[in-house]
């Protein structure tokens, strides 16, 4: 029965998405306020029946109900209760489902916190997003049913989750990075409110902000999760493949980093204008062609799902439709989104203005984003043009973006003493000598003591260059945030505590920037560095045996077999040393689960700041050995530790009061925010 | 922007919908052979039956014949065998090649279900494997008079594939070598 | 072992002989591939890494466990020991299972705009910051509202103003 309620509820919630797309967007041209206010209550409803669902189909997976075909394909009596609930969203249908959530959670944010909106804007957000609640709606409906019943022989055993699944990371990598996939259609929608109505200016901009930048925090730590899951679970070390779905994952992050700092020049400048608009749409549209490509089959892809064709149709259809319809009124009411009064002649920016950067910025991130699309759908282009089977990989994808990140990398140390309108280049110049000296004495210096401490490598040019870009960043970006401190304080005293109380005068979104660059230095280190230092060696070991890798000396202790809950392992048990002192005890396991009888590698890992030690097992050999796979990573941990910086930096500048307060004076900026009010009552 | 780059992103997106509405239902996995056009490659093996027997290309003969990679292991290879057995009844020349295999198993199966082959090529390491560019059983090649391999099919032979991809062109060639 | 005739020193022997044993079992572990010349093993790592297994869904020679792999790097392994070239090794395999197996795509007539496109696409967008940057020349004229200066020049901003406030009284 149960089931039965959620897929009724499920049916409600599509009829709510239907209300929600039609009343308010009609309300708010006829000027119906009550009917404009309609879209905060449906929104609110449509999340109740859509958590309502939700919560029915996470039920049936609890009570083992194997009646219902999806929970029979991806549950077990024997699978832990935590990976139960997280099975719910480890296949198509139940995926669907938690996008239809989580889009209904946006919505009803949405719903929430936009009073300070002028109606007419925030019902027509709200319309928007019911159309797209509705499209999800009617294609989990009409295609994905997770409620499908299996009658009248329904089974008393599931097939399991795939073992691969059974993990931390299928609880918390979907759910954050559907959370910024969904986020951007808060952005979407708010593009095309604008296009309707035409009316696009700053206050837009800063009331879309805030939307913008958690839905990107989102995807960052989405991705950023996604990439560390990668590397523990799949035994063998990578942690980023280029893979379609990852791309498909990349791609609106690039795209949303560009719409980041776009919308504070459209905001503060008023330019850049059709620019985000473009940006905002693109974003949400990139979102949707992941879930296409993921789910259609036209790509093969480790993480796919399913290949369907006939699923496939639907959300081509349901993207073109969406995606088209946005160009196309992009298009056609660009120029009266652009021609705003006394703004277009008067926004004027020069060569090194930190409006040309921030142009600059966008050019490469545009760029990058591109070249993926491009390499991703290359081989499905070539084989409708007959043009052969194609494969486009790694060295592909590395050998354009390497080069474009470090140029990004270069622009972002110069970027943040940029100014408005105009900057003198000499005084980058200047600001950037000592930074370059450290910089480069870092890249050539540095990379002689990692050498040292891994034994045999050799120097490397990626780790100069590597290392060089990093500080650069690190380096300029702390030089500015001393130069705001030392203005920031009293001329008199410059003294410690002076000091610091300019540190919280400067606002969120400063903070985040500073944040967020800094991150993108520490990842790019621990990529650079990682896969320059990597040391691995695949050997043939029996209980006993001892090795040596880059310095560490690691000895295959014992063989045991351990019983999991749904799964038997050999375990082994190795232990590593650094100069004759023990360092990490690891067991790596080779499971079999009962379910599938698939056989699964657990890799062991032992983390640390400065270097991973990784261990897995690879085949039994003859007599007792295994075939062992030993790695020592230097560094790989700054990839995720800068991801989460980044995801920080986004936090912060979520967090600056500018954007959530209601023109209220707060300490520092009252006379932005009051300059900024007059600027919007006079347009 | 000026009015007509506006439309840029619209025409993009409509000229990506069509490549995306084309490759659906193609299978991104169905390779096609690198040796279409290209002599089949030669190789000296023994014979499954007879392990004195040395076999090569030689032994063709100048026919026009199917090349069919199968194994014990090979699940599909068991649905398809049946229509191979009918396809052999007819005339049509088929040469096995057992890959990866082990002798006795391969001589054994080949006892319970029937054999179709004119004779069998044993290749338990995989090397013809390699040279045909064989990634999993069951595959079928089409070699004509001359020993060009004319078409390959990875996945089961049945009467629909038979039909669709090698009739008409097994009786083609079969026609060019009986004209000669 | 001249253990028998006379002990103490025999014993030491022993030892040693033991001690000799225990650590030489770090050397007798062997790697699971093994090449006659070591300098060949990280070719063989770059080279499985740029070939695709040809059934799985998406994944390089190094990664894969399929049967197909393990012969295929067994290959790769028999290939460099015959002193072929990286490019004749991957041509090789090109020959038997067509592009596809090719991580890294050929640069030939169906792929020209596969390599192109992104090179015209910086070289466009750097050009079009290049025009903007030159066409767009600061005016003396500040029409814009106060609200787009900087933390710091709204500082001196305030005392320019307190000062000619103070100035004209």
């Amino acid at each position: 029965m149960i089931a039965e309620y959620g897929h009724v509820a499920l049916i409600v919630a599509l009829c709510l998405s239907v209300a929600q797309a039609i009343v308010p967007m009609a309300g708010s041209f006829a000027g119906y306020r009550t009917w404009m206010r309609l879209g905060h209550s449906l929104a609110l409803g449509q999340l109740v029946f859509v958590a309502i669902s939700f919560a029915c189909l996470t039920t049936a997976f609890l009570q083992d109900d194997f009646s219902l075909q999806y929970v029979a394909d991806n549950s077990n009596t024997l699978l832990p209760t935590q990976f139960k609930i997280s099975a719910v969203w480890g296949a198509h249908e139940g995926s669907l489902l938690l996008w239809a959530l989580i889009l209904a959670v946006w919505s009803a944010a949405v719903a929430l916190f936009s009073s300070h909106l002028p109606l007419v804007l925030s019902s027509r957000v709200l319309s928007i997003l019911g159309a797209i609640s509705v499209g999800f709606g009617l294609f989990i409906l009409l295609t994905s049913n997770p409620f499908a019943r299996i009658l009248p022989f329904s089974p008393t055993e599931g097939g399991d989750l795939n073992p691969l699944l059974q993990d931390f990371g299928l609880i918390v990598h979907p759910p954050m990075l559907y959370m910024g996939y969904v986020g951007f259609s808060v952005a979407f929608a708010f593009a095309v409110a604008a296009l309707i109505g035409g009316q696009f200016d700053s206050a837009w901009a800063r009331w879309a902000r805030p939307w913008i930048n958690s839905a990107w925090v989102f995807l960052t730590i989405g991705i950023t999760l996604g990439s560390w899951w990668a590397y523990y679970e799949l035994g063998w070390g990578g942690w980023w493949f280029w893979d379609p779905v990852e791309n498909a994952s990349l791609m609106p992050w690039l795209v949303g980093t560009a719409l980041v700092h776009s919308i504070s020049v459209t905001e503060k400048r008023g330019a850049f204008r059709s620019w985000t608009l473009l940006l905002a749409i693109l974003a949400f549209s990139l979102s949707l062609l992941g879930t296409f490509l993921v789910r259609s089959g036209v790509l093969t892809s480790v993480h796919a799902f399913a290949n369907d064709p006939e699923r496939g149709v639907f959300i081509l259809a349901f993207l073109g439709l969406v995606v088209g319809s946005s160009l196309l009124l992009f298009a056609l009411r660009g120029p009266v989104v652009q021609r705003q009064k006394g703004d277009a002649e008067a926004v004027s920016y020069s060569g090194l203005s930190r409006e040309m950067m921030l142009l600059l910025n966008n050019v490469l991130l545009i760029s990058a984003m591109a070249m993926i699309l491009i390499g991703t759908l290359y081989p499905l282009i070539a084989d409708v043009l007959d043009l052969g089977k194609i494969s486009v990989g790694p060295p592909y994808f590395n050998f354009f973006f390497v080069p474009m990140t470090l140029g990004l990398m270069v622009a972002m140390g110069f970027a943040v003493f940029s100014r408005w309108k105009k900057t003198d280049a000499n005084m980058l110049l200047q600001k950037g000598m000592v930074p370059f000296l450290i910089s480069l004495s870092a890249a050539l210096i540095l990379p002689l003591f990692l050498a040292e401490s891994i034994s045999w490598a050799t120097y490397s040019m990626t780790a100069v260059i590597t290392l060089g870009a990093s500080f650069w960043v690190v380096t300029m970006s702390l030089e500015d945030l001393w130069q705001k401190l030392d203005r920031g304080s009293s001329k008199a005293a410059s003294n410690v505590s002076s000091r610091l109380k300019s540190l919280t005068k400067l606002p969120g979104s400063y903070w985040g920037m500073q944040v967020a660059h800094i991150g993108i230095a520490v990842c790019a280190l621990g990529v650079g560095l990682s896969s320059v230092y990597d040391v691995q060696k695949d050997v043939r070991m029996v209980p006993g045996d001892r090795v040596e890798v880059a310095g560490y000396e690691f000895t295959f202790d014992n063989l045991s077999f351990v019983q999991g809950p749904n799964f038997g392992a050999s375990r082994a048990q190795i232990s590593a040393y650094k100069n004759d002192r023990l360092v990490a005890v690891l067991h790596p396991e080779k499971r079999k689960y009962e379910a599938r009888n698939q056989v699964m590698t657990e890799a062991a890992l032992d983390a640390g700041l400065t270097r991973d030690l990784y261990v897995s097992l690879g085949e039994p050999l003859k007599g007792d050995a295994w075939a062992i796979r030993l790695h020592v990573k230097p560094f790989v941990r700054c990839i995720w530790l800068g991801g989460l910086m980044i995801g920080l930096g986004g936090l912060l500048s979520v967090m600056d009061k500018r954007y959530r307060r209601r023109r209220k004076p707060s300490t520092q900026s009252s006379t932005r925010s009051k300059a900024a009010a007059t600027e919007a009552t006079a347009q | 922007m000026n009015r007509l780059t506006l439309f840029i992103p619209f025409a993009l997106c409509l000229a990506l919908g069509a490549f995306l509405f084309f490759s659906l239902g193609k299978d991104p996995l169905d390779l096609p052979s690198a040796l279409v056009g290209e002599p089949f490659p030669e190789f000296a093996l023994e014979e499954l039956h007879e392990p004195e027997r040395q076999v090569s290309t030689d032994d063709f003969d100048g026919q026009v014949l199917l090349v069919n990679v199968w194994a014990t292991w090979c699940f599909a290879c068991r649905i398809e065998h049946p229509w191979l057995n009918s396809l052999a009844k007819d005339g049509v020349v088929i040469v096995g090649l057992n890959y990866k295999d082990h002798r006795k198993l391969a001589q054994d199966w080949l006892q319970e279900r029937g054999d179709p082959y004119q004779f069998s090529i044993f290749d338990p390491r995989g090397v013809l494997g390699i040279d045909l560019g064989v990634y999993g059983a069951p595959e079928t090649y089409l070699v004509d008079a001359q020993g060009i391999i004319r078409h390959r099919r990875v996945g089961v032979v049945d009467e629909r594939v038979w039909n669709g991809e090698f009739r008409d062109l097994y009786q083609q060639l079969v026609d060019e070598a009986n004209a000669e | 072992m001249q253990s028998n005739s006379r002990p103490g020193l025999g014993l030491l022997k022993q030892v040693g002989l033991f001690l000799l044993l225990l650590s030489s079992s770090a050397v007798a572990v062997e790697d699971v591939v093994s090449f006659s010349d070591e300098s060949l093993r990280p070719r063989y790592q770059q080279l499985l890494e740029e070939l695709r297994c040809p059934k799985c869904q998406n994944q390089n020679l190094a990664d894969s466990n399929s049967a197909i792999s393990q012969d295929l790097r067994a290959e790769v392994q028999r290939l460099l020991e015959q002193d072929l070239s990286d490019a004749e090794i991957k041509e090789y395999l090109k020959n038997r299972y067509s592009e596809f197996i090719l991580y890294r795509p050929e640069v030939n007539s169906a792929t020209w705009f596969l390599w192109a496109a992104p090179v015209v696409l910086v070289v466009l967008g750097g050009l079009i910051v290049l025009r903007l940057s030159r066409r767009k020349k600061t005016d003396g004229t500040e029409e814009t509202p106060i609200a787009v200066r900087s933390t710091d020049q709204q500082q001196r901003l305030d005392e320019l103003l307190n000062r000619s406030k103070q100035g004209s009284e």
